[in-house]
């Protein structure tokens, strides 16, 4: 295609220079002057467009009225016929070079949509290409090469270095380090060994692995990926359903408009040869393929940006739903903190190690996750012996011999009798006391995720409310959300609770608002899915997660929320800016030919250059996001420092 | 039920729009769904008529864009 183009550009340059310089029309004299050049001129037009005419038979012939083949072979033809019945009467001979060009520049078009649309499709495959084309399974002393959709779960497959995990499971013999790019976006590789789980899609680097398979192949997170990158494309936004509705009117309304600026200016005026002109330059701009184009490719864009940054966007309308968002809900426990407890605070400090190495005594049999981070930071051997006594709803006693250790809350030391310091932090507070005399105490508190604070002060700088929703207490809560900077928060909520919650929030909501709720998605897929854009984090390895959610963070950090966000924004201000360019566009041509200030030329070029410029444009969305916006910090610290 | 084929040689985006159309039109088609970018049609119909709805489907696809070929 692109040397037929090739060729028959240089084939027209070289007409239209010596038609311009010579005067093709001088060769034959009289009333047959318009034969040589037309001749000439038609070789190129056959060359360049012999399938365009094809097509247009064949499709009338289907009954394609509207067909965009049709029209071209109409316009230029139309162009041809008239420019011959100008020769024939003896006037200036002129436009044919018109007629080659519209369809010239028309094949131009079309191949460069073509290429763009091409490419575009290839690199958001290529960024998808996770899927595992084979898997080793171990089958007595040999390896065989199998389908992954045939392993089962149970069998121990090989992944080597430089290969795919293709299934599933959990590591049984070997470590290596794993790199999760495509699946997370996360470009540290991840060390595992034996007793790991591993998921599909990861690439193993460094040395052999053997795996167990813990699920098949349709259940594993590569398929799970596919399917749901594979189906994004099925949810169309309002601006794809708008642009193809326009689309539907756009063409025949054109043609029809073309036929009435022929007949009647034409019956009226007589002036026959210069409104059918008119009405074939509308012909030219009368199909909108390339505005078509460009919605779904931005889009498509869109979702591939996103998907390099570990961002599963699960349709074009959730992208455009997002760019609206002005509410985020969030899940606390594993979604703005890290859902494992710490000791935070030790007091006095002086006496962290006797504290300690006294609560993990008491602690140490419990497998409550406060008293697993008391174990886990004292991380020493605990003396035995002793008898632990259980008070309920206050603590634990620990006796050996003579000697009483109380470890509990506040309750526990007024029930002992025991005067103690009161620790005034948020969180849990464990009160040690020893033959009853107060030790210390520890606070022991879910951490929050470093990047929290960033998150929030970014989504409350774009205008959205941050709400966070919590099962803590009231002081828990207000803490947190005073430390985050969130705009709001529910606390004491049970599960139950947190869809009431939503609901709540939902019916208070105008119209245009969107809320999106942000969690991991363990057990709060029904909010997920209640809420316009459920948002769920890590969610590699988690089907529930990525079934009931709209956008799946796969990476577990927040500041996919803001990154998601920009990308929304800049797919939508491109949408937005090619249907607005390209009707406008359009609407200008339209009017400038139907006033005749314009010819074939112009409309044509302008057509096929909005086209380019359109798609050129829906390029742009799949740009860079994260260095940019330390670009803009930095451009900004600088101008505030001059 | 829900069918998923690929489209091959799908190249213009209003075509893709013509053909969901002229699809959605076929008897016992519940919803029908192409998308230009990922060249694929997804089709909801009538299972016990599945095979006559999909001939109908590649005759229609046929008769817009001759040059687009529907894998089954």
């Amino acid at each position: 295609m692109l040397t037929r183009i090739v060729v028959a550009l240089v084939l027209f340059a070289a007409i239209f220079i010596s038609d311009k310089v010579v005067g093709l029309g001088k060769v034959f004299g009289g009333k047959a002057a318009w034969v040589f050049p037309f001749a000439l001129y038609l070789v190129v037009y056959l060359l360049i467009g012999y399938d365009v005419l094809w097509r247009a038979v064949r499709n009338i012939a289907h009954g394609q009225v509207f067909d965009e083949n049709f029209l071209m072979c109409l316009a230029t033809l139309g162009a041809f016929a008239l420019a011959i019945y100008w020769g024939a009467t003896g006037r200036e001979i002129e436009g044919f070079d018109e007629a080659c060009a519209v369809l010239l520049f028309y094949q131009v078009g079309e191949f460069f949509q073509s290429y763009a649309t091409g490419k575009s499709r290839k690199s958001i495959s290529g960024l998808m290409d996770i899927r595992p084309d084979y898997a080793n399974v171990k089958r007595g002393d040999s390896v065989e090469r199998i389908d992954p959709s045939e392993a089962e779960i149970g069998d121990i497959i090989v992944v080597n270095p430089g290969e795919k995990v293709p299934l599933d499971g959990t590591v049984v013999k070997g470590a290596s380090a794993l790199d999760t790019k495509a699946l997370t976006g996360e470009s540290l590789p991840r060390e595992v060994a034996a007793g790991d789980e591993i998921v599909s899609g990861s690439v193993n680097l460094t040395s052999q692995l053997e795996v167990r398979v813990n699920k098949a192949f349709y259940d594993s997170t590569v398929s799970k990926i596919l399917e749901l990158v594979e189906n994004a494309a099925e949810q169309k936004s309002k601006a794809e359903n708008f642009i193809t509705k326009f689309a539907k009117y756009y063409t025949p309304v054109v043609v029809i408009v073309a036929v009435l600026l022929a007949v009647v200016p034409g019956l009226i005026t007589s002036e026959w040869s210069t409104w059918v002109s008119r009405a074939l330059s509308f012909l030219d701009v009368s199909y909108p393929c390339a505005l078509v184009i460009s919605i779904p490719l931005s889009f498509f864009a869109g979702i591939g940006a996103a998907s390099r940054y570990g961002i599963l966007v699960k349709g074009s309308n959730y992208l455009e739903k997002f760019n609206q968002a002005n509410t985020f809900v969030f899940d606390k426990t594993g979604t703005l903190t890290k859902g494992n407890f710490a000791v935070s605070r030790i007091s006095p400090e002086e006496n962290a190690e006797e504290i300690l190495r006294l609560a993990a005594i008491v602690e140490r049999d419990s497998g409550h996750p406060i008293a697993k981070s008391v174990v886990a930071r004292y991380g020493k051997e605990i003396e035995g012996g002793y008898t632990l006594t259980n008070v309920a709803g206050a603590g634990v006693v620990a006796t050996r011999g003579e000697e009483i250790i109380c470890c509990g809350n506040e309750k526990l030391m007024k029930q002992k009798g025991i005067s103690y310091a009161e620790e005034r932090g948020t969180g849990t507070v464990v009160y040690v006391a020893r033959n009853g005399k107060f030790v210390g105490s520890l606070l022991i508190s879910d951490e929050v995720k470093p990047e929290a604070k960033e998150v929030v002060g970014a989504l409350n700088g774009m205008g959205c409310r941050t709400v966070m929703l919590t099962g803590d207490n009231e002081a828990i809560a207000e803490s947190v959300a005073k430390e985050i900077g969130l705009t709001g928060y529910k606390a004491s909520l049970l599960p139950q609770n947190k869809v009431e919650e939503v609901e709540k929030l939902l019916s208070e909501k105008r119209q245009k608002d969107v809320l999106c709720f942000v969690g991991d998605g363990i057990n709060d897929a029904p909010v997920l899915m209640r809420s316009d854009v459920g948002i769920a984090m890590g969610g590699v390895g988690s089907d529930a997660a990525i079934e009931a959610s709209d956008i799946v963070l796969m990476k577990d950090d927040l500041r996919g929320i803001p990154l998601a966000k920009r990308i929304a924004k800049k797919t939508m201000a491109i949408v937005f800016q090619n249907i607005v360019f390209s009707i406008a566009v359009k609407a200008v041509i339209l009017l400038l030919s139907a006033l005749g200030i314009t010819n074939m030329w112009f409309a044509v070029f302008g057509d096929v250059g909005v086209a380019v410029l359109a798609i050129l444009n829906a390029m742009r969305v799949n740009s860079r996001y994260e260095g940019k916006e330390r670009a803009q910090k930095a451009g900004r610290r600088e101008k505030a420092a001059a | 039920m829900k069918k998923v084929c690929k489209l091959e040689d799908l190249d213009c985006a209003n075509c893709a729009a013509k053909m969901e159309r002229a699809i959605a039109k076929i008897d016992g088609v519940d919803s029908v769904n192409i998308s230009f970018m990922a060249q694929r049609l997804s089709i909801e119909a009538d299972e016990s008529r599945m095979e006559e709805i999909m001939r109908e489907v590649v005759r229609v696809c046929r008769k817009v864009e001759p040059d687009c070929r529907v894998i089954l």
